[in-house]
């Protein structure tokens, strides 16, 4: 019995909690603490003494008051009815929180992660006498229109056979569906549901070279710094810059069938304004809701800090879960730096030994450990079907100083990278993603696939577009000693071009309906749009015309409302181009 | 049974240390009564089996460990609230400091609160008009957003201040038909008697005060206690808008006081500091504060917080400025130079920010047009300060024709945009026609951000030369 193995509190200071006579507590432990039996968790173990980190307010507790160890490890229960659902760091459903606790969050409250009264109709797919291995699919729950659940033989055996296995129909999360024998002869039982430590990686069979590009409808990002599916890219930036639009942009048009988001030490406002809005945005796709693909996990700002540092690795377990089942899956975690600031506020009670700025020396190893759960891997089981972990997660650095040590382990690790710049933000240049310091390491990998998705000779217009702002930015330096007039009529004309790289393509409004998202198709002919204005001007140019000759003010404003094209209408882009052969 | 201690072992700044004590608890509430009889309170910083660190709210001038005892309230810290807090003025503790009474609780309410569930918020969206134009129209404020005012020693951030929390309503009527307006919930720490007297005296100009309440703790008030006073200023904000219905906006002055407070506790206790010397958990510490803001789903009461900070040395990249800005939505920067400039109030637009700004206008929250003007107003005017550095070092002649317009834009922009009266009270229609007979100094292929129709029905209609244009 767990009431047995009970220990007392010797020191409460903040989420830090000591505690003696826990002679058999193991590290990373779940423990209930005080007389609420609040949950903590082990983090280190000195003698007889228990060092516990605690996920809820502890004020009003302690010394005296009993510890109780429950002998199993911070886990998430993973099964139908994750999606759509908005947890805590700890993945209690916020909703039954509201519903026990009222508005305000309150502590020691119990709530089941996964409804546990709800039936699901299971379809099964394999019968009894079949010879499986972990990760085989043995059934399937519709769990919204947008997503099939896949129920998997839990990764705890090798091969096996399957003993029984239920007939189709309604069970809740907890029935037994099947039972299997392994090679050994142990029973397993599999429920719609089982439970996994967030620490622990999922198993797979093994991991691939992304090769994929996730279309984002972001066109800085796709057309100049694209992520791959499967891949990990960060997006730092000071505040105001964007950071959060970003990744709720991503969220919303990635093309991936589950979306995670984790608010991590985040505003409580901007948690809301997901809740209110995802289940009335549709998906591109089919139409449906957004909600039907996304499970959100929020621990705002003010909510307890130990559990903003079990947050993040909440949302990647249930990310890795539907990634198994062989989806793409992109987990998006605003913001990593609220997550080493919690690191680093335990350590400090811990009284470790600190490195940069306070920081605990395992900063860049737990850094590097988060973002390698990420991946295009081969999943267990027999079918080797294939899933997409990508993520990406939002850096804070205080004032916007990149060389912090939150940016800079991150970025060891990342492979895109998505420099938001504070001064585009003030001109509302918008994703103020800053196309001279950004990369992208996937380029190569991808050049097949955007050259056979987004057009042909797709990588070589992106590389003219490129070289013109790079050329800008040169240029800039010499407008600004001599003046405008002072340049020859081709780099006036490629200013002006820059111009309109900047002011047409890059800047991209969130919050309006056509311009919201791009996709690649357009975002190609786009780019090819300009860049031929450019190419044919230049011409035009060594013939004698002036650069004010080629780009009319009726030209501009034409080239300028092409973003205001629909999707539906994308022929428009033809008329366009017959004008612009007219120039020369 | 409460439990007193002669055990004190040690004091250092604003931290005592109690030995032998039993079954203390954490963030415990403690009475420390000197050798003189006078009572301090403090409260558990750090629960040990058989020690206490204990934090003192008051001064300790004058302690002698011998002669002092410790007395455990066996409670956390709560504050009395009833509705007869309105219109009092109070201590950093809730003591009233107005010569009045004590108040009578209703209920005893935790100061530290406790979070709002994201899943009972509320969005923020009503739009609040303040009268003035580079909030109003470019920044909007809304009903439950947290927006500081960003400002430096000797910049006018009281009066910008006193002026939203006199002129800001919310323009959709009330069930009874009218139009509500803010009841203010003041906190002050650590600013100079004249400061605090220039808001309680505008307050008591405009009637404000008999709405209002007040929490003061001067420069020369006891430090700690600055730790306090806004989780008590918002403890009574919460009640009066989640239980009384009321729409609360909350001034707090000067959150770098509240700050620097807490990096002397911090110090004191031999904490391993971040940046600057301020404790890791400032960002956690600032957010428990800034985040008790806001609406909730099924209540009418709202808080909506303005707090104020000094940037020092007007560096927005310290660690304070830095911090609250991660964890607001968005800043309202004031600016040296427009100051110097004779310009009031002297909002830097550029760099300033309401995230939240997006739900609150537009069609049927104030007009149509709204999010176009505003953003072809900071597109031309970013381009108008970068034509200016221009024609600091080429000489305006040198300029393109295009960017003399922009150049005048820019001084427009601040002359008849940013500038206006101190007891001026803009509509927001006023605000936006304002804007576009400003947009309407460029030609017409430069306003990319603005919508054809918008164009045709509005730029033609303010501005008295519209039909020279092309």
């Amino acid at each position: 019995m767990a009431e047995e193995k009970t220990g007392k509190i010797i020191k409460v200071a903040g989420p830090l909690v000591v505690a003696n006579g826990l002679s058999e507590a193991q590290m990373y432990e779940v423990v209930k603490v005080g007389n609420e039996k609040i949950i903590g968790e082990v983090i280190r173990i000195k003698n007889n003494d228990v060092y516990i980190q605690v996920y809820e307010e502890t004020s009003g507790i302690g010394p005296g008051e009993p510890v109780y160890l429950t002998g199993n490890p911070l886990t998430v229960e993973l099964g139908p009815g994750l999606i759509s659902n908005i947890y805590d760091g700890i993945q209690r459903p916020l909703k039954d929180l509201a519903k026990k606790s009222g508005e305000f969050i309150a502590r020691g409250i119990e709530c089941l992660a996964l409804d546990a009264n709800k039936k699901w109709t299971l379809t099964p797919l394999k019968k009894q006498g079949d010879e499986i291995e972990a990760g085989d699919i043995l059934g399937e729950v519709k769990e919204t229109e947008l997503l099939t659940h896949k129920i998997m033989a839990p990764p705890v055996f090798n091969k096996g056979t399957i003993t029984s296995i239920a007939p189709k129909g309604d069970y809740t999360v907890s029935e037994v569906i099947a039972e299997i024998k392994d090679e050994n002869g142990k029973k397993i039982e599999v429920c719609l549901s089982h439970k996994w430590p967030i620490r622990n990686a999922r198993p797979i069979a093994k991991k691939l070279t992304p090769s994929l590009g996730l279309i984002t409808g972001q066109r800085v990002i796709d057309m100049f710094f694209p992520i791959a599916k499967g891949g990990a890219g960060c997006v730092p930036g000071p505040f105001g810059s964007g950071k959060t639009v970003v990744q709720h942009q991503l969220a919303k048009w990635s093309d991936a069938d589950v979306i995670i988001f984790v608010g991590c030490g985040e505003r409580g406002n901007e948690m809301t304004d997901l809740l209110m809005e995802f289940p009335e945005l549709n998906d591109p796709k089919t139409g449906r809701p957004l909600m039907e693909r996304t499970v959100l996990v929020a621990n705002t700002s003010n909510m307890p800090v130990a559990a903003r540092e079990a947050s993040v690795y909440t949302g990647i377990t249930i990310a890795e879960y539907f990634r198994d089942m062989g989806y793409s899956v992109v987990l998006l975690a605003d913001s990593t730096s609220r997550w080493a600031e919690a690191l680093r506020e335990i350590s400090g009670r811990l009284e470790e030994m600190p490195g940069d700025e306070g920081y605990p020396a395992y900063l860049g190893s737990r850094t590097a450990a988060f973002y390698e759960r990420a991946g295009y891997t081969q999943c267990l089981g027999q079918d080797k079907r294939e899933g997409f972990l990508t993520v990406v997660g939002a850096v804070s650095p205080p004032g916007g100083d990149l060389s912090e040590p939150v940016t800079q382990n991150t970025l060891r690790v990342t492979k895109v990278f998505w420099a938001l710049d504070a001064s585009l933000a003030y001109k509302r240049h918008f994703p103020a993603i800053n196309w001279l310091n950004s990369y992208s390491l996937y380029e190569d990998n991808l050049k097949e696939f955007f050259d056979k998705q987004g057009g042909e000779n797709f990588t070589e217009f992106r590389k003219k577009a490129m070289a013109i702002l790079q050329k800008e930015a040169e240029l800039q330096e010499i407008v600004r000693l001599v003046g405008i007039e002072a340049l020859s009529q081709k780099d006036q004309f490629l200013l002006e071009i820059a111009r309109i790289i900047r002011e047409d393509f890059l800047h991209q409004n969130a919050f309006t309906d056509v311009d919201s998202f791009t996709s690649l198709k357009k975002q190609y002919l786009m780019v090819k749009t300009i860049v031929d204005i450019f190419i044919k001007g230049e011409q035009a140019i060594s013939q004698g015309k002036l650069a004010k000759d080629i780009l009319t003010n009726s030209l501009k404003e034409k080239v300028s409302r092409m973003k205001l094209i629909k999707e539906e209408e994308i022929e428009q882009f033809v008329l366009l181009n017959k004008e612009i052969e007219q120039i020369v | 049974m409460l439990k007193t201690y002669k055990t004190i072992t040690e004091a250092a700044g604003p931290l005592v240390v109690v030995g032998g004590v039993e079954n203390i608890k954490y963030e415990e509430m403690v009475e420390i009564e000197m050798q003189d009889g006078q009572i301090k309170r403090g409260r558990v910083l750090e629960a040990n089996e058989t020690t206490a660190i204990i934090q003192v709210f008051e001064d300790i001038r004058g302690l002698n460990l011998k002669g002092s005892k410790a007395k455990f309230l066996a409670k956390t810290m709560k504050l009395g609230v009833s509705s007869d807090m309105v219109g009092r003025i109070f201590d950093g503790a809730g003591k009233p400091k107005d010569g009045g009474p004590e108040i009578i609780a209703e209920k005893y309410l935790d100061v530290n609160g406790s979070p709002i569930n994201p899943y009972s918020r509320e969005y923020p969206n009503d739009f609040i008009q303040t009268g003035i134009s580079t909030i109003d129209g470019l920044n909007t404020l809304v009903r439950g957003q947290k927006l500081p005012i960003f400002s430096a020693a000797g910049l006018p951030h009281a009066m910008v201040a006193s002026q939203i929390a006199r002129q800001a309503k919310v323009l959709t009527k009330n069930e009874k038909g009218e139009v509500e307006k803010f009841s203010v919930v003041f906190g002050a720490m650590g600013i100079t008697f004249e400061e605090a007297q220039f808001f309680i005296d505008e307050f008591k100009k405009t009637g404000a005060l008999e709405k209002a309440v007040v929490f003061i703790n001067l420069a020369s008030d006891p430090v700690v206690e600055r730790i306090t006073l806004p989780r008590i200023a918002l403890t009574a904000a919460e009640f009066l808008a989640f239980e009384k219905d009321m729409q609360v906006l909350v001034v707090l002055t000067d959150m770098t006081n509240y700050c620097e407070a807490l990096r002397e506790v911090s110090a004191a206790r031999k904490e391993v500091p971040g940046r600057r010397g301020y404790p890791g958990y400032l960002y956690t510490d600032l957010a428990t504060i800034y985040e008790r803001a806001g609406r909730i789903k099924n209540k009418k009461g709202s808080i909506t917080q303005i707090p104020i900070l000094t940037m020092p040395e007007d560096d927005i990249t310290h660690p304070i400025p830095d911090l609250s800005g991660y964890i607001t939505e968005g800043q309202i920067l004031l600016s040296r130079d427009l100051h110097k400039k004779n310009i009031y109030p002297p909002i830097d637009v550029l760099p300033s920010l309401s995230r939240l700004k997006d739900k609150g206008i537009g069609d049927k929250k104030t007009r149509e047009d709204h999010s176009g003007v505003l953003n072809q107003l900071f597109a031309f005017y970013a381009r108008g300060r970068e034509v200016r550095e221009l024609a600091l070092i080429l000489g305006e002649s040198a300029l393109t024709d295009v960017d003399k317009k922009y150049l005048k834009f820019a001084d427009d922009f601040e002359q008849k945009f940013v500038n206006q009266n101190y007891t001026e009270d803009r509509t927001i229609q006023q605000t936006l026609d304002l804007g576009w007979e400003l947009i309407g100094i460029l030609p017409k292929e430069e306003m990319k951000r603005l919508k054809e129709e918008h164009i045709n029905k509005y730029l033609m209609s303010s501005s008295p030369k519209g039909e020279e244009r092309v």
